[in-house]
């Protein structure tokens, strides 16, 4: 059982259910590690389709667990595309308007090189043999692709949480490149607390025996238990304490009483398990050390020389950011903070808060607030962009 | 939209004072309505601050470029003229540091274009010496406990503070209680006595 689950892991990496672009020896990604990945592949999703002059482009970045099936039937869990409620033909992203383009991240498990990809200099799954990836890496690869359809200017670059960090990285590092970025509930680094959930979520997949210093795939195996506590852990920091509150309460799972037991008595606890075995089926363990690694690299500040404002210098992209009230992985003060630093940088920010108590989940669910701002702010450059209505 | 405007002659003053194309930044945006009528009528490139989340909201999803700020904290993030003008309609009197506001204002905006009810408008005067009351009118609809304006100013004084921090008034615009512009020709004092309303276009 595990060994063909590990089996299908390998290969979906390597063999994905979706378009895949190859680069060879001649075009290495280069790393902020300070190597080369070469060769590379970026697995991907389009919908709707380019116009002549290449301007109606929409790069959609994921979260952490998401992948490039953003708006089709995931091939791996048979469940909608993760945004599908916010993108599609005559939906708020209309993809009978726009040529909307989703790619699996450098570092990800569905088909872009990976942790779980076969290494071709070993021809074993390359396991932490992969150089750390970075929220950079994975934009440079992804203009990399933006490059393949003839793109040079896209016309808006949007995502949440880690998504999010992926639309600040390509407005700071190809300006030129983005006519309008959305950002949502994301921050421009990571907090220590975030950093800290992070650990939590990489120690238990490291401590699960079948973890195997990293190289689990070739031995058949996979530390699935270590990876569904991970995302127990994780999964609590999307919700809001009133949320769980509102959906779970102290309620007792499929019992009258309370067992004295160490079983699921609480449906929290219960659905917490669910939601930690689900996802070890459509996700690689390594691949979770890997992408958690990147986010909480991510400081762009840092990056330029420590202020954040002059990461946005001269920028002429037209910014929309979003935050959500009970989002305690990044509060609203982390996006407030991006905003007064692109005010400082003289730049055009529109920045919305959203109310509500689902957490940082929020992004992914049908908040009407949240597709009135999307709505609003897409409408209007695309008028700016010269894309009729 | 149409009805706001109307309630809002100040408005048109303000529109009038901005030319084609500027960079503008409006401190206090509510819905939008100014920043939406000078998109449609001058073709700015429009900013907006307001501090209720839900005029943000409304803004961001008609499509104009607001933020949520308070402009008591946040404007000292914005650089040196970075924008042609800054306008604050109808704010000035619930700032609560209104002088450090204004200098903020002549700081980041080539030119500043403030706007504010005239507390020493003959109405407010012979509201508080024959009736001995807070003056409560059709423009200033909120008792003394509940209003969200701290700090009224008479057009005098605010030529005062002006004058304090070495901004020249470009421009002085007073409307009486039906909107009309007050005569150009009239001393300060019969402004002071019948403008409802003022807008200023400063510089410093």
């Amino acid at each position: 059982m595990a060994a063909q689950r590990a089996a299908r892991t390998n290969d979906e990496a390597d063999h994905p259910s979706s378009p895949v672009l190859q680069f060879g020896p001649d075009k290495p990604l280069k790393l902020d590690a300070g190597t080369l990945l070469s060769p590379f592949q970026i697995a991907y999703q389009t919908y709707g389709t380019l116009n002549d002059a290449r301007s109606n482009a929409i790069l959609v970045c994921h979260a952490l667990t998401g992948d490039q099936h953003v708006a089709n039937t995931n091939p791996v869990t048979g469940k909608p595309g993760w945004w599908e409620v916010l993108i599609g033909p005559g939906k708020i992203i209309d993809t009978n308007r726009f040529f909307v383009i989703c790619a699996n991240v450098i570092g990800g498990c569905l088909g872009s090189t990976g942790p779980a990809s076969t290494n071709p200099a070993t021809g074993k799954p390359y396991g932490l043999d992969l150089p750390i990836i970075t929220i950079r890496d994975m934009v440079r690869a992804q203009a990399m692709l933006v490059d393949h359809f003839g793109i040079e200017k896209l016309f808006c670059v949007l995502g949440g949480s880690m998504g999010g960090m992926q639309v600040l990285e390509w407005a700071a590092s190809y300006p030129e490149r983005v006519f309008s970025a959305l950002p949502i509930a994301t921050g421009a680094r990571h907090s220590s607390q975030n950093i800290a959930f992070h650990e939590v979520g990489r120690q238990a997949v490291m401590a699960d025996p079948d973890w195997h210093g990293g190289k689990y795939l070739e031995l058949g195996k996979r530390p699935e238990k270590g990876l569904a506590v991970a995302r127990m852990a994780a999964h609590i920091t999307y919700l809001s304490e009133a949320a769980l509150h509102r959906k779970f309460g102290r309620n007792l799972q499929d019992r009258e009483a309370l067992t004295f037991g160490f079983d699921a008595d609480f449906q929290i606890e219960s659905y917490l398990r669910h939601q930690g075995m689900t996802f070890v089926d459509r996700f690689d363990a390594n691949s979770y050390l890997y992408l958690t690694r990147a986010m909480d690299y991510f400081d762009l500040a840092a990056d330029h020389g420590g202020r954040l404002a002059d990461a946005f210098a001269g920028t002429k992209t037209r910014f929309c950011l979003v935050s959500f009230t009970s989002d305690w992985l990044f509060p609203t003060e982390e996006s407030r903070s991006i905003v007064h630093a692109l005010n400082a940088a003289g730049a055009s920010v529109s920045f919305v808060e959203i109310e509500t108590d689902r957490g940082h989940d929020a992004f992914l669910l049908d908040e009407p607030e949240l597709f009135a701002a999307i709505n609003g702010f897409i409408a209007s450059a695309a008028r700016a962009r010269g894309l009729g209505l | 939209m149409s009805v706001n405007r109307a309630q809002r002659v100040d408005l048109d003053v303000v529109t009038d004072l901005i030319p084609a194309n500027s960079r503008v930044l409006d401190v206090g945006s509510g819905d939008g309505v100014l920043l939406e009528l000078l998109q449609e009528t001058k073709q700015v490139d429009g900013r907006g601050m307001e501090l209720s989340q839900r005029g943000v909201n409304e803004c961001v999803a008609r499509g104009l470029s607001v933020i949520q700020g308070d402009a008591d904290k946040d404007l000292g993030f914005y650089p040196d003229k970075g924008f042609d003008f800054v306008v604050l309609s109808q704010t000035l009197q619930a700032t609560r540091n209104p002088k450090v506001v204004l200098d903020e204002l002549l700081r980041i905006g080539n030119r500043a274009i403030v706007s504010f009810p005239n507390f020493g408008h003959w109405r407010v005067r012979f509201s508080l010496l024959i009736k001995g009351r807070m003056p409560v009118t059709k423009d200033l609809p909120y008792s003394w406990y509940d209003t969200p304006n701290i700090h009224f100013c008479t057009i005098r004084d605010f030529v005062n503070l002006c004058e304090e921090l070495g901004a020249t008034v470009e421009k002085a615009t007073a409307l009486d209680a039906n909107g009309q512009k007050i005569g150009l020709s009239m001393p300060w004092w019969f402004w002071n006595f019948f403008g409802q309303q003022a807008v200023f276009l400063l510089r410093r």
